[in-house]
């Protein structure tokens, strides 16, 4: 299990915006009646949004509220699922991926560009308070290894270079281009391609 | 290697679009009708001729599953759920299928949900594919205007509604009674089966949960027939599958091959080599991390499918091969994997919760040198005070890449290990020290 605390200091109130409001009811008929419970993960991203990336205390109240159902329910989701940041992070938010198939491509390079560029230590706002980065478990892109996702994107086939580069473009307010960083297509072998040819060259 | 005209996913690399109009083009929604005018027995019997096995993992006979559904609808309705938690560590071949085959997944939602009489889909995507579901987004208001869904779905009389549920976060949301929790609202802790979710599942109603994959393949078997799929692959391992290979190789890629391919040529052909060449080979995780590792003596001549596999006491699993060349320290690489299962351990079951853990820590100290002889046996006790005693298959996950490396490399261990007892000799070893409270201050 993963050690997960809530944020020392919380906002005394949350509320949905109108926009956040409208997204959270749409997200509540998907599911039969009665079983309004269903969308509490969703609800806590669409909070977790507003509130520039994390969820306060007063928000999973909200929620409670909001869902008819026990604070101490969404708490347990909200404690249990890690996307859920409990603390703030920055606005843009890297997480690398350090499992086995990145690790051994070179994981471990992208960390050290992250304490470079960010912070020495994990989960540590930047100078400029925009950024912050954590070591993630597989991310699922394990053919595209090494590889980070900064919010909702994945940046893949990198290495310390090409890191400290996107680093830097997120640092000066940019947005990098998601996707492969050695040209490559989506997962098809780099170069050496043998199958779906004439798809190819169609 | 398999022809490109037996390849179902023929826009794997997104050659050719993943909107409806091109899909139609690949013989997507051709003829759903006609398939559905067949009935629900062809439409499960066809499946089973085909024999299928579920991709996401155990390799369950999908048409048998779907035959476990009630055959009349009573007062509870019935439920299809997808399980696109991909969170195996090698394994990416759910997210192609999400952002470039999303229309041979919808369509297989609605010949299953026919098939096992559901009227409303849910599919789990993992929160981390965000963009990806997005796309399934995207192609499902494209078949809702297309009157591919919804009511009277693609004029085959069915009415089928399919909602996205995104995951947070949760390897554990992978096992099927977890992913169910889930989906109500809970925390993602697995259920004790029985009862079995084909009875008693999501809100308490039947439920077939399937994989992305299988569900994917489904529509061009019954277009092309099970005969066709079973002439593929070999008996009871039968079909094409997409392998994920990642690691140590030149060009790690996704590609859909037969079953029973061997192993050599998929690294070979498709991988580019092992970095190094064939002899810097050190071992190979067939099917996701879970799977016990194969050194590098049996690759030469394994084959790739569930039985094969099983029977080098390892699995085809999700089909994601993780090559480890000799540059990468193996010990080190099974304890950075013992350190994924201690995070993704849901802690319901003791075994797991702490024995996750206690792997993990004794595993880096054996990478560094600092475990003492007897401990070497104590791992190999931990692993299987685990695997068996677990409410859900994590606990044989975590546990088997673990004997598998105590099978194969066990000379390597008690070579840098070599302390003597922490009782005899007093070395300053903080083993007792929690050491899960110290790794992660902030998180």
């Amino acid at each position: 299990m993963s050690l997960r605390r809530p944020a020392k200091n919380q906002p005394e109130n949350f509320e949905f915006n109108s926009s956040s409001l409208n997204a959270a009811k749409t997200i509540v008929s998907k599911y039969p009646e009665g079983k309004q419970q269903s969308a509490v993960m969703a609800l806590l991203y669409i909070a977790q949004r507003q509130n520039d990336n994390w969820i306060p205390l007063a928000a999973m109240k909200y929620i409670a509220k909001f869902l008819d159902m026990p604070y101490i329910k969404v708490y347990e989701v909200a404690t249990f699922y890690t996307m859920y940041n409990l603390s703030p992070v920055g606005k843009y938010f890297i997480q690398v991926c350090t499992t086995t198939p990145c690790m051994i491509r070179g994981a471990s390079k992208l960390v050290e560009a992250c304490k470079e560029k960010i912070s020495q230590n994990e989960c540590e706002l930047s100078n400029d308070k925009s950024c912050s980065w954590m070591e993630v478990e597989c991310l699922g892109a394990c053919v595209n290894a090494p590889m980070m996702q900064i919010n909702d994107h994945y940046y893949e086939d990198l290495d310390k270079e090409k890191t400290l580069k996107i680093l830097d473009q997120i640092l000066n307010g940019e947005n990098p281009k998601p996707g492969s960083y050695r040209g490559r297509i989506n997962n098809e072998p780099e170069n050496n391609r043998k199958t779906l040819m004439d798809y190819k060259n169609a | 290697m398999l022809k490109d005209q037996d390849r179902i996913f023929k826009n794997l690399y997104n050659d050719m679009g993943s909107d409806v109009v091109s899909s139609q083009k690949r013989g997507d929604w051709v003829n759903t009708k006609e398939i559905t005018d067949k009935g629900r027995d062809w439409i499960i019997n066809e499946i089973k001729d085909s024999q299928l096995r579920g991709r996401g993992g155990a390799g369950f006979p999908t048409g048998l599953k779907w035959s476990f559904a009630p055959k009349e609808v009573g007062s509870r309705p019935h439920y299809l759920v997808i399980n696109g938690d991909e969170s195996e560590p090698g394994t990416c071949k759910d997210r192609d299928i999400l952002r470039f085959e999303p229309h041979k997944l919808i369509e297989g939602c609605l010949i299953a949900s026919y098939a096992v009489q559901a009227h409303i889909c849910y599919i789990y995507i993992r929160g981390e594919y965000f963009v990806d579901g997005q796309k399934l987004q995207v192609a499902i208001n494209e078949a809702y205007e297309k009157k591919l869904l919804g009511k009277n779905a693609a004029g085959t009389g069915w009415d089928l509604d399919i909602y996205i549920h995104y995951g947070a976060g949760a390897y554990i949301c992978g096992e099927e009674t977890a992913l169910l929790e889930s989906i109500e609202g809970k925390k993602g802790q697995p259920r004790l089966k029985p009862p079995f979710p084909a009875l008693i599942g999501l809100y308490g109603c039947p439920t077939i949960i399937n994989n992305v994959e299988t569900i994917a393949v489904v529509p061009t078997i019954l277009r092309k027939g099970g005969k066709w799929f079973a002439s593929l692959g070999r008996e009871k391992n039968t079909g094409t599958k997409i392998f994920c290979i990642s690691g140590n190789v030149n060009t790690p890629c996704n590609v859909e091959e037969e079953m029973n391919i061997p192993l050599k040529e998929l690294i070979e052909v498709h991988a580019g080599g092992v970095v190094g060449g064939w002899d810097n080979l050190q071992a190979v995780i067939p099917g996701g991390s879970s799977m016990p590792l194969i050194p590098k003596e049996k690759c030469e001549t394994l084959t790739m499918d569930f039985d094969s596999l099983m029977a080098e006491k390892s699995g085809l699993g999700t089909a994601g091969i993780v090559v480890i060349n000799k540059d990468q320290d193996i010990i080190k690489c099974m304890a950075r994997i013992a350190r994924f299962y201690k995070h993704e351990s849901c802690g319901q079951c003791t075994p797991c919760r702490e024995g996750s853990g206690w792997m993990w820590r004794m595993l880096e100290r054996m990478a560094k040198g600092d475990a003492t002889k007897d401990e070497v046996d104590m791992l190999g006790d931990v692993t299987n005070q685990i695997a068996g005693h677990t409410i859900c298959a994590f606990g044989e996950g975590s546990s088997w890449p673990v004997q598998g490396l105590l099978r194969h490399f066990k000379k390597e261990i008690v070579e840098r290990n070599n302390l003597d007892p922490i009782v005899q000799k007093k070395n300053n070893i903080p083993y007792l020290v929690d050491q899960h409270l110290l790794d992660k201050k902030n998180a």
